[in-house]
């Protein structure tokens, strides 16, 4: 397969005298190595440039992502390196893609400040993506052995209290985002709010650009927003929510913020990815003091999770983040208007999901990862979906999820009302019909039109978006076509 | 007003038939159905009073429907509803939960504002029936 595979480790004082020398040969690859339970273990897609050798660029990612320079220093010897050696320990070509590897690298847990993503990343994706020796570096995947789990929070509230709380059980929950994303006054924006939550929507959403910008100061729309969500939930005598936005410049007006919404009564609060690793675990800790759903828009993340050869996997970023505590974080569709393949998709629900992931090599999950008992994430499905599309969805995405229909509400030919009212009836026509024992993928749109005989805004709804769908090919599929020979 | 609560409020009215296929669908998955009442509907009324225990041990959703039909003869003027238990680890939580019976007339909710400093307003919803006490609202 590689021509390195026999390099062997120098030892003793040979491997200590001054100069340069191979990766592999510094204990950086160990291809006997039986990986710890209680190792992170990390799999990389790596493209050397031509003429590196792919077992010294494993190597050499072990190395620069742990202990290593790019020459010998002696104070290694002062140290027990060979425990604190990341170890590349397999090497494989990915299929179907000449030039890239998946590498797989093991790191000792001592080399982890417990509970901190800021520091697991900062040796994971630290310096080592801009390594001159390869072409392009892609973080895969990540087993997270039980022993560092534990040392994090994990979401605040999770999918079981979320629900509790709500009082909302046995479908999915619905959401809108407030259109358009700018320019709203406040009192306007609160219009949005009430009238969607009114017609049958659980959540309203801001968009991840809005904070505090000259047409809407951000206490404005945090007052008018619990004014509807008061009024909505007296007119549906339900829990309501809208997540207001405490993004800022810095912690201590995001806290600010977040305050404000708790002395509101607002049951949720939102954040964006782009604040940072760290300010994200300091608002999911605040909102587990305070009862807080904590809502994460997953905003830059395409910046390098999208091209297969070079970034990082989303499911790795929903990893960390339910590591990191949020509650609610963006995850696909499938069927609207942005990226994610069914498989794929499949593999990031059931990391924010499942107690216990098997490897799935179809969907993207390379290692079994135990959860430990920490609550589990709630996905978001954002962007072009629509009320005609109600049993694909619940098909593919399953009753734990919230469907955000934001044009799907708010461009009803009715009315934002009426747009939430059809949602609704079709999510609850279609959980009905499943229950029931319908064969909901093939007779949905049989369900969908014999429920709009009693409910004109889903018909309406339904003439409307009846052509509208998204169909263009994944950048991001899966390496490994489901067969039962491929094993890792 | 129609209180919207449960899974399938924006739905018409359940028969009997289609409680029974929503419980079955429950007991197929191996929670418990359980039927609760109350003449105070607020959002966050978390405990209506519970009508018998969960029915651990019951396979057939028949039950389920004699039993909301004995509430009903009893609470008929309240809400009902049929709720599903999951003990799995994990879960361990309510699964489903359906509204099977209303008063004749649903009289609402209000919306009880007091002005606070600075513009902040502190928000109460109130069910108009709650004025009158326990077993005598809802006509």
């Amino acid at each position: 397969m590689n021509d390195m595979s026999d390099i062997k480790t120098v030892t003793g004082a040979k491997r200590y005298s001054a100069g340069v020398m191979k990766y592999a040969q510094m204990g950086y690859w160990e291809p006997d190595y039986e990986p710890k339970d209680t190792d992170v273990i990390a799999l990389f897609r790596i493209t050397p440039q031509d003429g590196v050798d792919e077992v010294e660029a494993a190597a050499a990612v072990a190395g620069e992502s742990s202990t290593a320079t790019w020459t010998v220093v002696w104070t290694d010897r002062l140290t027990a390196c060979e425990k604190y050696r990341a170890k590349a320990y397999r090497v494989d070509p990915v299929p179907n893609s000449p030039g890239e590897f998946f590498a797989y690298i093991a790191y000792d847990l001592d080399l982890f400040e417990p509970g901190s993503i800021a520091n697991l990343t900062a040796s994971i994706i630290g310096n080592v993506f801009g390594f001159k020796p390869l072409k392009a570096l892609r973080l895969e995947d990540m087993r997270l052995p039980v022993a560092y789990v534990k040392t994090f929070q994990g979401p605040a509230t999770g999918i079981v209290v979320e629900r509790e709380r709500l009082n909302a059980y046995g479908r999915p929950l619905l959401g809108a985002t407030v259109k358009p994303k700018l320019g709203l006054s406040g009192r306007n924006y609160g219009r949005v709010v009430y009238e969607a939550l009114k017609g049958g929507l659980d959540f309203t959403k801001d968009d991840e650009n809005i904070n505090s910008q000259p047409f809407m100061h951000w206490r404005d729309r945090f007052l008018y927003c619990m004014e509807a969500v008061n009024r909505a939930s007296a007119a549906t005598g339900e829990v309501k929510g809208t997540y207001l936005n405490v993004t800022a410049a810095t912690m201590e007006e995001m806290y600010e913020r977040a305050e404000f919404a708790k002395t509101l009564g607002s049951v949720i609060i939102m954040i964006d990815l782009v604040i940072g690793y760290t300010a994200i675990q300091s608002m999911a800790k605040w909102a587990r003091d305070n009862d807080m759903i904590l809502h994460l828009h997953r905003a830059g993340h395409s910046t390098y999770t999208r091209q297969r050869s070079h970034g990082v996997s989303f499911r790795v970023i929903a990893k960390w983040m339910r590591l990191a505590g949020v509650d609610h974080l963006h995850a696909g569709t499938v069927v609207g208007k942005l990226e994610g393949d069914p498989a794929t998709t499949k593999g990031y629900y059931d990391i924010f999901r499942e107690e216990y992931n098997p490897m799935a090599l179809e969907n993207g999950i390379f290692f079994d990862q135990d959860w430990a008992s920490l609550n589990k994430m709630m996905p978001v499905a954002s962007g072009g979906i629509h009320a005609g599309q109600m049993h694909q969805l619940l098909t593919y995405l399953g009753e734990d999820v919230v469907l955000q229909f934001g044009g799907g509400t708010i461009g009803h030919p009715h009315g934002i009302e009426a747009g939430a009212t059809a949602n609704r009836v079709a999510l609850e026509a279609m959980v009905f019909a499943r229950n029931a024992g319908r064969d909901i993928w093939n007779e949905g749109e049989d369900i969908l039109r014999d429920a709009a005989q009693t409910c004109t805004p889903l018909k309406q709804a339904l003439d409307t978006w009846k052509d509208v769908t998204f169909d263009y090919a994944s950048t991001d599929a899966p390496d490994f076509a489901p067969t039962p020979e491929v094993s890792a | 007003m129609r209180l919207r609560q449960g899974q399938f409020s924006f739905l018409p009215d359940l028969s009997d038939d289609d409680i029974r296929t929503q419980a079955q669908y429950a007991i197929d998955n191996g929670w418990a159905v359980s039927v609760e009442y109350t003449d105070d509907p607020h959002p966050r009324n978390t405990y209506w009073e519970m009508w018998g225990h969960p029915m651990f041990d019951n396979r057939d959703a028949a039950a389920v429907v004699y039993e909301v039909n004995e509430c009903r003869k009893e609470h008929g003027g309240k809400y009902i509803r049929v709720l599903a238990f999951d003990a799995t680890h994990g879960w361990e939580s309510v699964r489903m939960s359906f509204i099977v019976n209303r008063p004749k007339e649903e009289p609402g909710f209000r919306v009880v504002r007091q002005e606070a400093p600075g513009r902040v307003i502190r928000y109460s919803v109130e069910s108009y029936a709650v004025r009158e006490p326990e077993g005598h609202r809802y006509g």
